[in-house]
């Protein structure tokens, strides 16, 4: 059979290249949609903060005066929350990443950690929250105290905190691995010697954003009974607290303009204490990047 | 001789940079006979192992084989990458390990230390002897297994730390009580390096070039005293003058170990080995003294190779 | 060096023979090696353990619930009301106003968080991209509860002003800054796919003649559709399970609604309304939170089982 499609091409050039321009023009748009969101909102949170951020905001305590009220418990609560969080779940997340990357054979209880820790990163904080207040609060009876929330929050960055520990160990190269075994040594000291101080910056990279992520959190303190006015600063890791998020969702829900200028002061403080933490987990990243690439 | 640093390197000879020059050659020969009454803890070393050792027996293949493999088998999940290799490998001597590109050699290679277990999904079976002794023997520690047979990589691959670190690493995870900074300047010396980086031995390895990393990874292998030391492809990733300052390395180092190489390089496993074994989808086909393989191979498959008609 | 079958006979003879060193000291499976290999695998078991912990307590807490709630009215009532003498307990009335936020948080954030994805890696220059990229990670850290103060005092009396008679509690607000959340996560998943297609791929197109826009919008995204879909289902996921804004914003009134412009309330809201107030332990409706949550864990999780599910096929395609 012979086939002879007597067809001609219309390119239509110019129609092509329109819709082509349009829509990188839409796609740009939309990209920076986010960022001109982000900016709008900074912008709104600080201006509306001015009136309320000094030094007295930072050094008071609760007050129902908005005149007089202040973060310092929250702010030491945060702090407090954060310091036993990443005591809790830095170990023990390390440590989980160690085992699935180094010790673990490849099977299926290898394959139902993984799959379990990728869908336990999905599940929503507030189930967290539950989780910890029937495990923590009630069942191990720490009540509404810092440790509690700290477990929490482990509990919820714990995935993170693997799976960015895993990516770091992978990135090193084997031949590392090969040569050390090569002269004799055990999984540890290839481990402790090597793998360890060479996924550092990675391993630090991840724990930073992870407990970013603690530290911002809100639904899960409130199931475990983080208080709204906490007119004391924790003592111990047994107290109750408040914390920076909480102060913040309280001031917010109220009707009065002043508490809501309080938030955004609240905010204000809180976003620092976030960029600070972002922005270094970048710088060492691009700083560790670049020297890898370098040597 | 050895723990006083500023003795002999500093002589004119060895300003010539990485050559052999002869009194280098006699330093690194006469490093061995120290190695005993050096402080390194093994003072009844000549003791144990009387009954094995090759002791000046002329080199003819009636002497006991350091390496004896039986019946090797190697599987990657169902691949059967070696196919019941029987070899015997004599020390003091450059084995060469030639073939085509997947034919078994590097596995064969990485089965004499037990590297290929780190790999998940193979099976082995068949039997390897050191000295007689079964590495692969249920109550045999790989450890053990692996600082007596060293291994040099293909790609130079030192540890991110300082030359002096990356050398001293090996021997003090084993347990090492002599003087480190001896040992560092014996291992840097048998691997011919040492007059090149005796000024920086507390700077970055990874500020070395190609050629003196390889040279610091087999100084590197040295340091933890094995016996044997396999080289897996340890030039192919190096400009050509670096490769002959390890393959000059390799020459030398044979008077005190026992050397397996793989490589890809016919001229290479002329110019170095003594011995040549050539390997065909996981066999054997000849093992022969290299002169012999070369010029007169007993195989037809083997003459088709190395005079480059396939492969 | 030319010459190697000449052995250097009399160094032989001399050098004494090294140790035969015993193979079998055990070094690699000492006590020390297996004890921190069980060490490090029980801190691995931790993550299996705290789905379990999940999934036992949100059942076991749900048990007196339902000793007093049928199932029959959980999920054919539609009335929520815990609080009322005359209680009702119709999962539907919590679940419509978190999918009414979740369907409004996706025509925000899918396409705008697609669109991102393919500006970023198929059109953005490398400096471009430099300063994108890490504006996207910015928005993915704020907190929720700072999108939720967004959502209330900014973009609620935003839309006041173009809606009127819109009440301060309402699901549209809610359900934008929900998406506007979500953004991020749509857009760095899809630019994951994306990257995944091969760059052969896109070749091809335009070796056929094929613009810019074909290549990318007839090629390469179908190519990486899977992944795509897979970063949509995630991030509506996310969204359902957002707590904080649909706290703050969307109101507490539950209720089957699909007008955006109404109070409703989230299933996440109803926990925490319960849980920060002042509700004893013991009452159906602090144990009704038990409850919504497996509700709620049982969406998130079958919806993260599937995107993962997608995720690994289509890496294996590549």
């Amino acid at each position: 059979m012979e086939l002879s499609p007597n067809g001609s091409f219309n390119l239509r050039r110019l129609h092509r290249k329109r819709v082509g321009l349009a829509l990188a023009g839409v796609l740009f748009l939309a990209t920076i949609f986010g960022i001109v969101v982000l900016v709008t909102l900074l912008v709104d949170v600080v201006v509306t903060s001015v009136p309320w951020l000094d030094g007295q905001f930072i050094a008071s305590l609760p007050s129902r005066n908005p005149g007089e009220a202040g973060i310092q418990s929250a702010l030491i609560g945060s702090l407090w929350l954060m310091g036993l969080t990443a005591l809790i779940s830095v170990p023990l997340g390390v440590a989980s990443a160690l085992y699935l990357e180094e010790y673990a054979r490849d099977g299926w209880f290898l394959r139902l950690i993984q799959v379990n820790i990728a869908n336990l990163a999905g599940v929503p904080s507030v189930v967290y929250g539950i989780l910890g207040l029937a495990l923590f609060v009630r069942f191990a009876a720490l009540s509404n105290s810092l440790l509690a929330g700290a477990l929490t929050l482990s509990l919820l960055i714990l995935p993170i905190i693997i799976i960015s520990t895993q990516e770091a160990l992978r990135s090193i190269p084997s031949g590392i691995r090969e040569s050390a075994y090569a002269l004799g040594a055990t999984r540890w000291q290839v481990i402790y010697s090597h793998v360890l101080p060479m996924a550092a910056p990675g391993i630090m990279t991840g724990v930073i954003l992870a407990l970013s992520r603690a530290i911002g959190e809100t639904a899960p303190l409130i199931l475990v009974g983080a208080l709204t006015f906490v007119p004391f600063v924790p003592q111990g890791a047994l107290d109750q607290f408040t914390a920076l998020p909480i102060q913040i969702f309280n001031w917010t829900a109220r009707p009065q303009d002043e508490f809501r200028g309080l938030a955004a002061a609240a905010i204000v403080v809180l976003m620092i204490l976030l960029f600070t933490m972002n922005l270094t987990a970048i710088l060492l990243r691009n700083y560790f990047e670049s020297r890898r690439a370098g040597a | 001789m050895l723990p006083t640093n500023e003795s002999a390197d500093d002589a004119p000879a060895d300003n010539l940079p990485a050559d052999k020059a002869p009194p280098e050659h006699v330093s690194t020969s006469s490093d061995s006979s120290p190695r005993a009454p050096s402080p390194n803890g093994r003072a009844n070393a000549a003791e144990d192992s009387a009954p094995t050792s090759p002791p000046e027996a002329p080199t003819d293949p009636a002497m006991d084989p350091k390496l004896n493999i039986q019946d090797l088998h190697f599987w990657y999940g169902d691949n059967h990458a070696l196919q019941g290799i029987h070899m015997d490998i004599q020390p003091n001597k450059v084995t060469a390990l030639i073939g085509p590109s997947g034919c078994g050699k590097s596995t064969l290679l990485r089965c004499l230390n037990r590297m290929n277990e780190l790999i998940e999904g193979t099976t082995m079976e068949g039997t390897v002897l050191v000295d007689g002794q079964d590495i692969y023997a249920s109550n045999t520690d790989p450890v053990m297994v692996r600082r007596r047979v060293g291994m040099v990589f293909q790609k130079p691959n030192p540890f991110p730390k300082t030359i002096y670190k990356n050398v001293t690493w090996g021997a003090e995870i084993n347990g090492y009580d002599g003087d480190l900074d001896a040992l560092v300047e014996r291992s840097l010396r048998q691997a011919a390096l040492w007059s090149e980086v005796k000024d920086r031995l507390h700077t970055s390895a990874l500020d070395l070039s190609g050629g003196q990393q390889q040279r610091l990874c087999i100084a590197r292998t040295l340091a933890v005293e094995p016996d044997v030391v396999l080289m897996d492809e340890p030039a192919s990733a190096l400009d050509p003058i670096a490769t002959s300052k390890v393959e000059e390395t390799i020459t030398e180092l044979k008077q005190d170990y026992t050397i397996v190489i793989v490589t890809h390089n016919m001229q290479q496993a002329s110019r170095i080995s003594d011995e040549t074994a050539f390997l065909y989808m996981g066999r054997l086909v000849e093992m022969n003294p290299t002169d012999q393989l070369f010029t007169r191979p007993e195989k037809d498959r083997t003459e088709a190779y190395v005079t480059g008609r396939f492969g | 060096m030319s010459a190697p079958s000449s052995p250097p006979t009399t160094d032989e003879a001399t050098r004494p023979a090294r140790s035969a060193n015993d193979l079998r000291k055990q070094v690699y499976n000492s006590p020390k090696e297996r004890a921190i290999k069980y060490l490090l695998g029980a801190c691995a078991l931790v993550s299996v353990l705290t789905t379990l912990g999940i999934a036992a307590v949100l059942i076991v807490e749900s048990i007196p619930f339902f000793q007093s709630v049928s199932f029959a009215e959980f999920f054919g009532e539609t009335r929520w009301t815990p609080q009322f003498t005359e209680k009702y307990f119709g999962i539907w009335a919590l679940l419509s106003g978190t999918l009414l936020v979740t369907v409004i948080s996706a025509v925000v954030a899918l396409p705008v968080g697609l669109a991102s994805a393919i500006f970023i890696s198929e059109y953005a220059s490398t400096w471009v991209r430099k300063v994108l990229k890490p504006g996207l990670e910015l928005l993915a850290g704020v907190p929720t509860v700072v999108y939720g103060y967004f959502a209330l005092t900014f973009v609620t009396p935003l839309l006041q002003t173009l809606i009127p008679g819109l009440g301060v509690y309402n699901a549209l607000s809610g359900g934008i800054v929900v998406g506007i959340m979500i953004i991020p996560m749509v857009a760095s998943l899809s630019e994951d796919a994306l990257r995944a297609v091969p760059d052969s791929l896109g070749g091809a197109a335009y070796a056929l003649g094929a613009t810019k826009y074909e290549a990318v919008v007839r090629v390469k995204v179908p190519a990486a559709f899977g992944g795509i879909m897979a970063s949509f289902i995630l991030a509506v996921s996310r969204a359902i399970g957002e707590t904080m804004i649909v706290t703050l914003a969307a109101g507490a009134t539950p209720k089957m609604t699909l007008d955006p412009r109404e109070s409703i309330q989230a299933m996440t809201a109803f926990i925490v309304q319960v849980s920060k107030g002042d509700t004893p332990q013991g009452t159906i409706e602090y144990q009704s939170i038990f409850a919504v949550g497996l509700v709620l864990f049982l969406i998130t999780l079958a919806m993260n089982v599937l995107a993962n599910r997608i995720t690994r096929r289509y890496q294996e395609q590549y």
